[in-house]
C-alpha cells in the first residue's frame, strides 16, 4: 500500500468513526429533554472544553532521538540521524504527528543516561535510540525507572530484551538472530556462486556488540552444521591504530572465508592491512555488522571497498514506504546516498513510525498507556525486509528478515534473496591488485 | 605461526614503536626543561594531523615530507603559547597548570569537531598499500617510511641538544635552573624555545601519523594517554627514555597480540606501565627524584 493509499484509508476510517459518533449523538439527543438551564450549562461547558479538545487533537508526541552523533560511533550515529531528519515528512503524510528532539550522546554511555533523564524532564513522551548496545542499556534503565517508552532503533546485544524491562521494545534483531540469519545466508551465497568454503576465521571487535556477536557465534555455529570448519575466533580492539598484527595472524591461518564483525573505522584499517600483506581469502563476509557499507568505507578505500558481503536486514527496495522514505531522505540530505544509509536510516525511521503509530492508537502520552500501545504494534507496511512489525512478550521484534548485500561499484547492492535482488553475487573476491 | 611471522610481527612493533617514541619525545622535552606537563600534547599532534590533511588535500604534499613545514609551524605555535599563555603559570601551583592545559585540550578537540566534524579523514598515498618482501617477511612501505622519518627527526633533535650552544644552554636549564640563571642565560627565552621544540616534535609526529592512520578529533585523548604511558615507562624528562619507551610499547603491543590475544594489546602496554612504576618508579632511564 502506498503512503497516499494509506493516508486515504486512514481518512476513510476517520470519516467512518465520525459517522458512528454522529449516529450515537442523534440517538442520545432524541432521548433527552433539554430545558433552558441544561442548555445554557451545556453551552458553557462546551465553550470551556472546546479549546482543550482542539489542543488534544493537535498535540504531537514529543520524541527524544538519542544517537551517538559524535565520538566513536559518530559515523553510524550521523547515518541514523539522517533517517530521523527524513522521517517527519513521511510520518506527516501518513497522518502521524510527532515532534522530534535530536540529542547527541557523544558515544558516551554515561552521557546517554543523563541525556535520557534530561529529555524526559523536558517533556519527551518517548525515547528512540541509541545505535550502540552499551548506550542503549544505559537508556533502558532510565526509561524503566521513569516509565517512558523506549523504542530501540539499532542495538543487537541479546541481554537488552532479556532483563525484564517493561518500557522498551527493540525493532532490531538480536546478535543471535543476526548470526543465525548471517550463517544461513553464507550457505545461500555459497550455493548461488558455487564457491565452497572449507575453513573460516571469525574476526570481531571487542566492544559490546562485537563481544555479543562472538557469544552468539560460539553458541550457534556448532548447531548450524555449516560446511566449513571454524579455525579460530580473533577479538581485536577497534580503537587500535592499526590491525597489522591481526592480519598477520589471519595470514598464518589462511582461511577460505573471513567472517568479520566490525565498525567503519576498523574495517578500513583491516582492509588496508590485508592489501599490504596480500592476504586474499575467497570471501570476506559479515554475518551481521556495520562497517562494510558506510560512506567512509567507500571513500577511504575506493575500488578496494568492492565485493565485501554483509548479511543484514536491509531496506526493501520494492516497499512503497521505502520509496517514500528515499524521496524524503534525498530532500533532507541532498549530499548523502540513501543506498548507503538505508540500513541505519530505515531502522531509525521504523522506530519513529512505531512510536507515532502507538501514540495515534493510544491517544495519550501517559507512559503506561503509550507503552501498552507500543507493545501491541502491528504494522504490515514498513521499510525493512520482513513480515509485519510485531513484538513478543519481551519486546523483541519477531519478523525481521535479512538479505545478502554486496558492495558492487561502490554501492551496497542486494544480491540475495533472488526476489528482491538487484544483481548477482560475485565470488570469489577478485584480487586486490588491478582493481580500478 | 611460523618463525618468520613472529619476525614480521616484531618488525611491525619496532616500526610502530619508533613513531610512538617521536610522539612522546616532545612531551618529555617540555617536562625535562620547563617542568610543565603538557596535557594537550596529543591534541596538538591531532591538530598537526588535520593541518597535514588540509595540506595534502590542497597540494598533495606527502605527509612524511609535510613533517618539515609542520614542525616549523608548530615550533612557532609552541613558542607563542609558552610566552603568552603558559609562562604566567610557571610559578603557579601544578594544579593550575593542569587545568590550563586540559582546558586548552578540550578547546582544541571541540574546535576540530566544529570545523571538520566527527568523521575520519584520510590521505590516499600512492604507496599506501605497497610492501617489501624480505624473504618470507613482509614489511609495509608506509610504516617503514614513517619510522625512518621518526628516526630522522629524533636524530636532528638529539644533535641540536648535543652539538649547538642553544641546545647546551637548554640542557643547562634542565640540569640546574638557578645555576643557568646565575651565569646569565635568558631562562624565559629558553623555556619558550623548548616549548616550541616540544610542539615541533608533536607537529612532526602528527604529520607522520597521517600516513599510518585516519584522523578524527577523538584520537587526541588517546594520543595524550599514549604519550604519557611512554614517557612514564621511559622516564619523565629523559629523551632517550621516551624513545626507548615508545619502542618497548610498540613491541610489547605487537608481541602480546600474537602470543596472548590482539584485543589485549592495549592492556599489555598498561601492564608494562604498572610494572615499571612498581619496580622503577622514575622510569627506565629517568633520574630518581
Amino acid at each position: 500500500m502506498s503512503p497516499s493509499t494509506l493516508g486515504a484509508a486512514k481518512k476513510q476510517s476517520q470519516t467512518d468513526k465520525q459517522s458512528d459518533i454522529k449516529e450515537r449523538d442523534v440517538k442520545a439527543y432524541s432521548s433527552l429533554k433539554i430545558d433552558r438551564r441544561a442548555f445554557v450549562g451545556s453551552v458553557a461547558a462546551a465553550a470551556f472544553a472546546a479549546p482543550a479538545v482542539v489542543r488534544a487533537q493537535d498535540k504531537a508526541l514529543k520524541i527524544a532521538v538519542l544517537l551517538p552523533r559524535s565520538g566513536f560511533f559518530a559515523q553510524a550515529g550521523q547515518s541514523c540521524y539522517r533517517g530521523a531528519l527524513a522521517a517527519p515528512k513521511v510520518l506527516a503524510d501518513l497522518g502521524y504527528k510527532v515532534e522530534l528532539v535530536h540529542i547527541d550522546t557523544e558515544s558516551n554511555v554515561d552521557l546517554a543516561r543523563t541525556q535520557a533523564e534530561k529529555a524526559i524532564n523536558d517533556g519527551a513522551g518517548c525515547l528512540i535510540g541509541a545505535f550502540d548496545s552499551g548506550q542503549t542499556l544505559a537508556i533502558a534503565q532510565v526509561a524503566e525507572q521513569r516509565q517512558v517508552p523506549f523504542v530501540i532503533n539499532v542495538a543487537a546485544a541479546p541481554q537488552i530484551t532479556e532483563q525484564g524491562y517493561k518500557y522498551l521494545v527493540r525493532n532490531f534483531p538480536t546478535g543471535g538472530q543476526l548470526v543465525t540469519n548471517g550463517l544461513r545466508l553464507i550457505n545461500s551465497v555459497s550455493d548461488a556462486t558455487k564457491v565452497k568454503f572449507e575453513t573460516a576465521v571469525f574476526l570481531h571487535a571487542n566492544d559490546t556488540f562485537g563481544t555479543a556477536q562472538r557469544g552468539a557465534m560460539d553458541a550457534i555455529f556448532p548447531k548450524q552444521n555449516m560446511p566449513f570448519k571454524l579455525l579460530e575466533s580473533i577479538a581485536y580492539d577497534p580503537r587500535a591504530q592499526d590491525l597489522s598484527v591481526e592480519v598477520t595472524k589471519l595470514r598464518s591461518l589462511n582461511p577460505d572465508l573471513v567472517m568479520v564483525v566490525t565498525r567503519a573505522g576498523d574495517a578500513i584499517k583491516l582492509v588496508r592491512d590485508m592489501v599490504r600483506q596480500r592476504f586474499e581469502p575467497k570471501a570476506i563476509i559479515s554475518p551481521g555488522s556495520p562497517g562494510l557499507y558506510d560512506e567512509e568505507f567507500f571513500q577511504a578505500l575506493g575500488p578496494l571497498s568492492d565485493f565485501f558481503i554483509y548479511n543484514l536486514p536491509w531496506a526493501n527496495p520494492k516497499s512503497p514506504m521505502t520509496q517514500s522514505l528515499e524521496t524524503s531522505f534525498k530532500q533532507a540530505n541532498p549530499s548523502n546516498r540513501f543506498a548507503v544509509d538505508c540500513f541505519n536510516a530505515g531502522f531509525t525511521f521504523e522506530a519513529l513510525l512505531i512510536a507515532a503509530d502507538a501514540f495515534k492508537r493510544a491517544g495519550s502520552t501517559d507512559g503506561p498507556t503509550l507503552m501498552k500501545a507500543v507493545r501491541e504494534t502491528k504494522l504490515a507496511e514498513h521499510v525493512i525486509i520482513g513480515g509485519p512489525i510485531e513484538f513478543d512478550e519481551k519486546g523483541q521484534s519477531k519478523n525481521i528478515g535479512s538479505a545478502v548485500v554486496q558492495n558492487l561499484k561502490r554501492t551496497p547492492t542486494v544480491v540475495l534473496p533472488a526476489d528482491v535482488a538487484a544483481a548477482q553475487p560475485v565470488l570469489p573476491m577478485p584480487s586486490w591488485q588491478g582493481r580500478s | 605461526m611460523t618463525f618468520s611471522l613472529y619476525i614480521e610481527v616484531l618488525v611491525q612493533g619496532v616500526l610502530t614503536g619508533l613513531v610512538y617514541g617521536l610522539m612522546a619525545l616532545g612531551l618529555s622535552v617540555i617536562f625535562g626543561v620547563v617542568r610543565v606537563v603538557n596535557f594537550a600534547h596529543g591534541e596538538f599532534a591531532v591538530l598537526a594531523m588535520y593541518a597535514t590533511f588540509v595540506l595534502f588535500t590542497a597540494t598533495h604534499l606527502d605527509p612524511i615530507l609535510a613533517a618539515i613545514p609542520l614542525a616549523a609551524l608548530f615550533f612557532v605555535i609552541g613558542w607563542l603559547l609558552q610566552r603568552f599563555v603558559v609562562q604566567p603559570f610557571i610559578v603557579r601551583p601544578q594544579h593550575d597548570q593542569f587545568i590550563l592545559l586540559v582546558g586548552l585540550a578540550i578547546v582544541l578537540v571541540n574546535a576540530l569537531l566544529m570545523i571538520f566534524g566527527p568523521d575520519s579523514r584520510h590521505t590516499n598515498l600512492p604507496y599506501a598499500y605497497d610492501s617489501w618482501f624480505v624473504g618470507p617477511v613482509i614489511v609495509d612501505k608506509v610504516r617503514a617510511y614513517a619510522a625512518a622519518a621518526a628516526v630522522a627527526v629524533t636524530a636532528a633533535l638529539f644533535a641540536f641538544f648535543r652539538f649547538t650552544l642553544t641546545g647546551t644552554a637548554i640542557r643547562a636549564c634542565a640540569d640546574n635552573l638557578t645555576g643557568a640563571a646565575v651565569v646569565g642565560l635568558d631562562v624565559k627565552k629558553l623555556y619558550a624555545l623548548t616549548f616550541g621544540l616540544g610542539l615541533a616534535c608533536a607537529g612532526a609526529a602528527g604529520a607522520i601519523m597521517v600516513a599510518l592512520t585516519d584522523v578524527t578529533p577523538m584520537l587526541a585523548p588517546s594520543f595524550t594517554l599514549l604519550a604519557f604511558t611512554i614517557v612514564i615507562v621511559g622516564g619523565l624528562g629523559s629523551m632517550t627514555g621516551a624513545l626507548l619507551g615508545g619502542l618497548l610499547i610498540g613491541v610489547v603491543e605487537a608481541v602480546a597480540s600474537v602470543i596472548i590475544a590482539p584485543s589485549m594489546k592495549s592492556m599489555m602496554s598498561f601492564a608494562l606501565l604498572v610494572a615499571v612504576l612498581a619496580l622503577r618508579p622514575q622510569g627506565l632511564l629517568g633520574k630518581p627524584a
